[in-house]
């Protein structure tokens, strides 16, 4: 059944794995540091109060999530099927993770904003339902690569769905948003886009760079662990 | 195709008979055991009847709840019937087989969307009637344009069904898996063809629907296309 992969060549042994991660600390303490910041030391906006302190965690979330996370999924899934290593394997897979956490941050802090701000918990809006279904749609992603043994066969299937999920996520957005557009309801109020005063750019500006050192800690951390894993799976199987 | 002559050398099918062959195959496995297709128009009457028991006709008009019901069906008895199409290849290692043939993997995988298209389309001249029946629709003069909806919505039903069909079929979880994998997959199939249908069943004109139309035309395109490409990969080497 199993062709004979071209076995790489495996370390003798197992590298030792460290208990601590300087580039997370780092990366911990800056999203502690900008979320001080947003809290403490940046001016409550006139018109949504207190609650719109949210902004500062829910964006940088949804850009790091919904961005960084699935475009790096569709990309090395994409490049999986062409040029078939194993390393754009455990890169698709650490991206899912990660970003199915901050797609749920997002999911978590958006109704919490909508009930403060708008009076409701959940709206149908294009972009909030876009992200829900990519979270549903990672979910089978990760589902799918949980049902199948082989390493070999796992990374082929799961890169033949991320392939198409690629493509499919333009379609979903265009549905929701074509949806919406053909129910002339109470437009929602969307927040203006930053015309916001310095203090509030820059937390704003701090808070992106905290997430995304947070984004790439986690997936360097997750893809090592994939790495590790694969390694002492083929250490087992020789 | 002409007869072959006496003595000539032996042609390799081509991709549109091969096609065929497997997609005729599948069915006349299906026509012979009707398994499937009992039970998905089974489930697809049963449901009908059931949401008609959830739904106040006093609070809500037919028009708005038809189109919904009706998708929800078609989607999940879909699903019926795709489990099937490669589970059927894996008892006795008939996919071997297959494989094994002269057969090229994208005639393999038009072949059984086909079988899955064909299957899909008669569940629903089934359940069409079905839900105009219990819901007491009357469709009039334009139920041709349901049925070119119901017919573009199927195209990238079994296309992508297929696919996942293929891919669930080699894990662990299989049917369970399907389901899951394919739902978000059918979104931008489900809202514009329930959509579009409210548009014709609330008697507008066809143009207010043209826009969900396009969407599922283009997804179609997309989606076939992209599954013909990707479908080899499925198959071990």
């Amino acid at each position: 059944m199993s062709s004979v992969s071209s076995v790489a060549p495996r370390p003798a042994t197992l590298p030792e794995p460290k208990g601590f991660d300087a580039f997370l600390a780092i990366a911990i303490v800056a999203v502690i540091a900008a979320c001080t910041r947003a809290l403490f030391f940046t001016p409550i906006d006139a018109m949504l109060g207190a609650a719109q302190k949210i902004f500062y965690v829910h964006v940088p979330a949804a850009i790091v999530g919904l961005y960084f996370s699935c475009g790096l999924l569709f990309v090395s899934s994409i490049m999986y099927l062409w040029i078939k290593d194993e390393r754009l394997d455990r890169l698709a897979e650490s991206a899912a993770e990660v970003g199915l956490v901050f797609m749920g941050i997002v999911l978590v802090t958006g109704p919490v904003w909508a009930r403060t701000s708008w009076g409701t918990w959940w709206v149908w809006e294009a972009r909030i339902t876009s992200t829900l279904f990519l979270w549903l749609l990672v979910l089978g992603y990760l589902v799918l690569r949980s049902g199948v043994e082989s390493a070999e066969v796992r990374a082929r299937l799961s890169a033949v769905m991320g392939s198409l999920a690629a493509l499919l996520v333009p379609f979903i957005h265009l549905t929701v948003k074509l949806f919406r557009g053909m129910h002339p309801e109470a437009v929602v109020l969307a927040p203006e886009k930053p015309k916001m005063p310095p203090e509030m750019l820059l937390s704003f500006g701090l808070s992106m760079v905290a997430f995304l050192l947070l984004f790439f800690a986690l997936l360097r951390l997750r893809f090592r662990w994939a790495t590790l894993r694969d390694a002492r799976a083929a250490m087992e199987a020789a | 195709m002409s007869a072959v002559p006496a003595g000539a050398t032996h042609r390799a099918p081509s991709y549109l008979s091969d096609t065929w062959r497997i997609a005729r195959k599948d069915l006349l496995i299906e026509f012979r055991t009707r398994s499937a297709f009992l039970a998905a128009t089974v489930f697809a009457v049963l449901a009908v009847v059931i949401f008609r028991f959830t739904w106040d006709p006093t609070a809500i008009p037919a028009m708005d709840l038809a189109p919904g019901v009706l998708w929800v069906i078609f989607t999940f008895s879909g699903l019926l019937g795709l489990n099937r199409s490669f589970g059927l290849e894996l008892a006795e290692h008939a996919y071997d087989g297959l494989l094994a043939s002269q057969v090229s993997r994208e005639a393999i995988f038009t072949g059984k969307a086909l079988a899955n298209l064909v299957f899909v389309i008669c569940v629903q001249a089934l359940a069409l009637p079905a839900v105009a029946l219990f819901f007491d629709l009357s469709v009039g003069p334009s139920w041709w344009i349901i049925v070119g909806i119901v017919l573009l919505a199927s195209v990238g039903l079994s296309a992508v069904g297929t696919l996942f069909a293929a891919i669930a079929s080699n894990t662990r979880l299989a049917e369970l898996l399907l389901p899951m994998m394919t739902l978000p997959f059918f979104v931008p199939l489900v809202i514009p063809a329930a959509q579009a249908t409210a548009v014709v069943l609330r008697g507008q004109p066809i143009a207010d629907g043209m826009a969900w139309l396009k969407v599922l035309l283009a997804f179609d395109l997309v989606f076939v296309s992209a599954c013909i490409v990707v479908f080899p990969f499925t198959i071990e080497e």
